[in-house]
C-alpha cells in the first residue's frame, strides 16, 4: 500500500492529476494494457478475466468491509443476481423464460434491480453489527441460492440458464478473447477507481467516520443509517457489474454460482488481498486464480488427490490470517518497512 | 421558572441518578457568554457525568438544561452541536483509522450543509481550508496526514481540541484537556485557550491547578455530585475547605 499512499490528494494538491499518478500505476498499467500482445488466450481470458471479474465482487465487499466495517456473505449474490436478471429480460437458450428484450434495456434494468435489492438487505443488515451482521447476510445469500434452486418458473431451477452472451456492439464478438479481457479491464478499472475516489470523498470519509466511531458521527450530524446503506447499494452495483460480466464469460449462470462455497470464496479473496486498500481485492482475485486454476495440476504432480485444492486456498488463507490480517498488503508494507530500517540500528533510514 | 436571560448556558436542579448512584445532585450552574469556567473536583465527583448532561451523550434524571436561553433538555447531541456547544472527550473517541486532517474536516463538514456528498472536495474547499487552519492551530501540522492511530497520545488530545474549535463554536466542554501532555504541549494548549475569540466561553475540567487557575475567571468545586463552592480563581485558592478537601493532596485523584 505505500506504493500507493503517494495518491495522498494534501501531498499531491499542488501538482495536477497525471503527476499525481504513483509510477507503479504506469507500470501496471502498461503491462495490462499490453498484456495481449504476449500472452495466450487461456491466460487473458480465463486467468485475467476472471481475476478482474472476481477482484469487482471482493472490492465490492473490501468496499463495505474495510471503509464501513461491515462484513457481507451476500455480495456474490448480488453479482448472481444481476446475471440471472440479464438472462430473464435478454436472451439465452431458455427461450420459455428469457424475454428478448435489447441489451439497452436488460443491463440497466438488471443493475438497477440488483441495486434495489442490496439496499433492501442493506437496510436489514445495518441493524445489525459484527458477526450478526456476517450472519443475516449469509442467512440472506443462502435463502436466495434455495430460492433459485426450486424455483422454476423464473429461475429455471437446478439448471439455470446457459448461452447467455454479451451483445455485439459496435460489431465485436465481445466473448473473444482480447476483447473480453479489455471489456473485464475496463470495468474492473472503473470500479476501482469509483472506490478510490469515492473513499476520499465526504461520503466516503464519513462512511470511514462510522466505522470507528458510529455514536460520535451521529453527534457531529451525520446520518450514520443512511450512509452505510448508500454503501450496500454502492457495493451492490459493483458486485451487480462483476455479476453480469462473470455471466457472459461462461455464458451460463445457475445456482451453483451463488451457493454458500462461492459466498465464502469472496470473502477469503478480499481477507487474503487485504481490507485496506482497493487494490487488495484484485490482488486477493490474483492469487485465489492462480491458486483454483493450477494447485490441482501441482497437487496431482505431487502425487497428491487434486480434489485437495480447496484445503491449499484453506491453509492459505489461514496463513495469511495468522501471520498478516492485514492480508498480503499488510505483509507489504511490513517488508518494505523493514527494507527502509537501517539494519544495525533499527532506525528507519529515510524519515520522508 | 423563568429563564434567566443572556446567559450562555443555565443549568437548573440537574440531577443524574445511576441506578442507587447519584453522580450529580440538584446541580446549579449559570455561565455567561464568552465566560471562562474552570470545574475542578476529585475522581468520581461527577465532572464528566455534569458534560455529558449538558451535550446531551444522555439526558439527566431531572432538571431543566438551557443553551443560549433555549431549553435544550430534551435535544439529541448533534441539535445541541448545531447550536453552537462543543466538547472534547477524556477518553479518545476520535476516527482511528483516518488522518488528522479528516478527522477536523468530519467534524467541520458535520455540523456544514451537504453533508452527505459523493463528489470530492477540492483543496481550494472552504471547509477543507477551515479544517487546515484548525489543525495548524493545534500544532499538528507536521502529522496532518498521519492516521490517528499512530499519533501519540498528546497528539490525540491536541486533535480532540481541533475538533471542538470545528465549525463556529459559541460554547466548549473541556473533559481534562492537559492530562497526560508534556510540559511543552501543555503551555501550547494555554496558549490556545487563552488565544480563544473573546465570544466563545468554556468550561474547563483540569486537575492541575496551575493550568485551571491561568485559563479561567471563575472556579466551580464539585465533590460527590454536588456543587459546593464557586468563585474567583484567588478566592477558591485560600479557601480553607477547599484546600482541606481538594489541595490537600489526599483526594487528589
Ligand atoms: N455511564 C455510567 N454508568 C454508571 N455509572 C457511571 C457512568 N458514568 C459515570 N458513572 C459514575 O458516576 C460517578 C461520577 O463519574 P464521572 O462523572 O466520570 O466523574 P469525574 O469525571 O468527576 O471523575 C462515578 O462514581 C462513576 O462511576
Ligand atoms: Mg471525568
Amino acid at each position: 500500500m505505500a506504493v500507493l499512499d503517494a495518491f495522498d490528494p494534501a501531498r499531491a494538491r499542488d501538482r495536477n492529476w497525471i503527476e499525481r499518478v504513483p509510477p507503479a500505476y504506469w507500470v501496471l498499467g502498461l503491462l495490462l494494457l499490453v498484456m495481449p500482445a504476449f500472452a495466450g488466450d487461456f491466460v487473458l481470458y480465463q486467468i485475467m478475466g476472471w481475476t478482474f471479474l472476481l477482484g469487482m465482487i471482493a472490492l465490492s465487499l473490501m468496499f463495505l468491509a474495510g471503509y464501513g466495517g461491515m462484513v457481507s456473505l451476500a455480495q456474490m449474490s448480488f453479482a448472481g443476481l444481476a446475471g440471472y436478471l440479464v438472462a430473464i429480460f435478454g436472451d439465452s437458450a431458455i427461450t420459455a423464460i428469457s424475454q428478448g428484450w435489447p441489451w439497452w434495456i436488460t443491463i440497466p434494468l438488471s443493475l438497477a434491480l440488483t441495486v434495489l435489492a442490496a439496499t433492501g438487505v442493506g437496510w436489514l443488515a445495518v441493524r445489525t453489527e459484527g458477526i450478526y451482521t456476517i450472519m443475516i447476510t449469509l442467512a440472506i445469500a443462502a435463502a436466495f441460492f434455495y430460492f433459485t434452486r426450486q424455483n422454476y418458473d423464473l429461475f429455471n431451477g437446478f439448471q439455470g440458464f446457459n448461452t447467455i452472451l454479451p451483445p455485439h456492439l459496435f460489431g465485436v464478438d465481445w466473448r473473444a478473447p482480447v476483447p473480453f479481457y479489455y471489456l473485464a479491464l475496463f470495468w474492473a478499472v472503473a470500479a476501482y477507481a469509483a472506490v478510490l475516489y469515492l473513499s476520499r470523498a465526504p461520503f466516503g470519509l464519513a462512511l470511514q467516520g462510522v466505522r470507528d466511531n458510529p455514536r460520535r458521527m451521529a453527534a457531529l450530524g451525520y446520518n450514520v443509517t443512511a450512509h452505510r446503506v448508500a454503501a450496500y447499494a454502492f457495493a451492490g452495483l459493483i458486485a451487480g457489474i462483476g455479476g453480469i460480466l462473470l455471466t457472459w464469460q461462461s455464458s451460463q449462470i445457475s445456482p451453483g454460482t451463488i451457493g454458500i462455497g462461492p459466498a465464502i470464496d469472496v470473502l477469503v479473496v478480499a481477507v487474503i488481498g487485504g481490507l485496506r486498500h482497493p487494490i487488495g481485492a484484485f490482488l486477493g482475485a490474483f492469487i485465489f486464480v492462480l491458486l483454483k486454476t493450477f494447485a490441482v495440476d501441482v497437487l496431482i504432480s505431487l502425487g497428491l488427490s487434486g480434489e485437495r485444492f480447496q484445503l491449499l486456498i484453506g491453509l492459505c488463507f489461514l496463513a495469511i490470517v495468522f501471520f498478516s490480517p492485514d492480508g498480503l498488503l499488510g505483509l507489504w508494507d511490513r517488508l518494505r518497512e523493514r527494507g527502509l530500517r537501517d539494519p544495525l540500528t533499527g532506525r528507519a533510514k529515510d524519515d520522508r | 421558572m423563568t429563564a434567566e436571560t443572556g446567559l450562555a448556558l443555565e443549568l437548573r436542579g440537574v440531577s443524574k441518578r445511576f441506578g442507587a448512584l447519584a453522580a450529580l445532585s440538584d446541580i446549579e450552574l449559570r455561565v455567561r457568554p464568552g465566560e471562562r469556567r474552570a470545574v475542578l473536583g476529585s475522581n468520581g465527583a461527577g465532572k464528566t457525568t455534569l458534560f455529558n448532561c449538558i451535550t446531551g451523550d444522555f439526558p439527566p434524571s431531572s432538571g431543566a438544561i438551557r443553551f443560549f436561553g433555549e431549553d435544550v433538555t430534551s435535544f439529541p447531541a448533534q441539535e445541541r452541536i448545531r447550536r453552537g456547544l462543543r466538547r472534547t472527550y477524556q477518553i479518545s473517541l476520535l476516527f482511528t483509522g483516518l488522518s488528522v486532517l479528516d478527522n477536523v474536516y468530519l467534524a467541520c463538514r458535520g455540523v456544514s450543509r451537504g453533508r452527505f456528498s459523493f463528489r470530492r472536495p477540492r483543496a481550494s474547499d472552504a471547509l477543507m481550508q477551515t479544517a487546515e487552519e484548525l489543525v495548524t492551530t493545534v500544532h499538528l501540522q507536521e502529522v496532518r496526514n498521519t492516521r490517528v492511530s499512530d499519533l501519540s497520545y498528546g497528539q490525540q488530545r491536541q486533535l480532540e481540541i481541533a475538533m471542538a474549535l470545528s465549525g463556529a463554536p459559541r460554547f466548549i466542554l473541556f473533559d481534562e484537556p492537559a492530562a497526560g501532555l508534556s510540559p511543552t504541549e501543555r503551555r501550547e494548549l494555554i496558549a490556545i485557550l487563552t488565544g480563544l475569540p473573546g465570544h466563545v466561553g468554556y468550561i474547563i475540567i483540569e486537575h492541575d491547578m496551575d493550568v485551571a487557575l491561568r485559563v479561567s475567571e471563575r472556579v466551580t468545586m464539585m465533590h460527590n455530585g454536588r456543587i459546593f463552592k464557586e468563585g474567583k480563581p484567588a478566592e477558591i485558592e485560600d479557601d480553607p475547605e477547599v484546600q482541606a478537601l481538594y489541595l490537600g493532596g489526599a483526594a487528589h485523584g
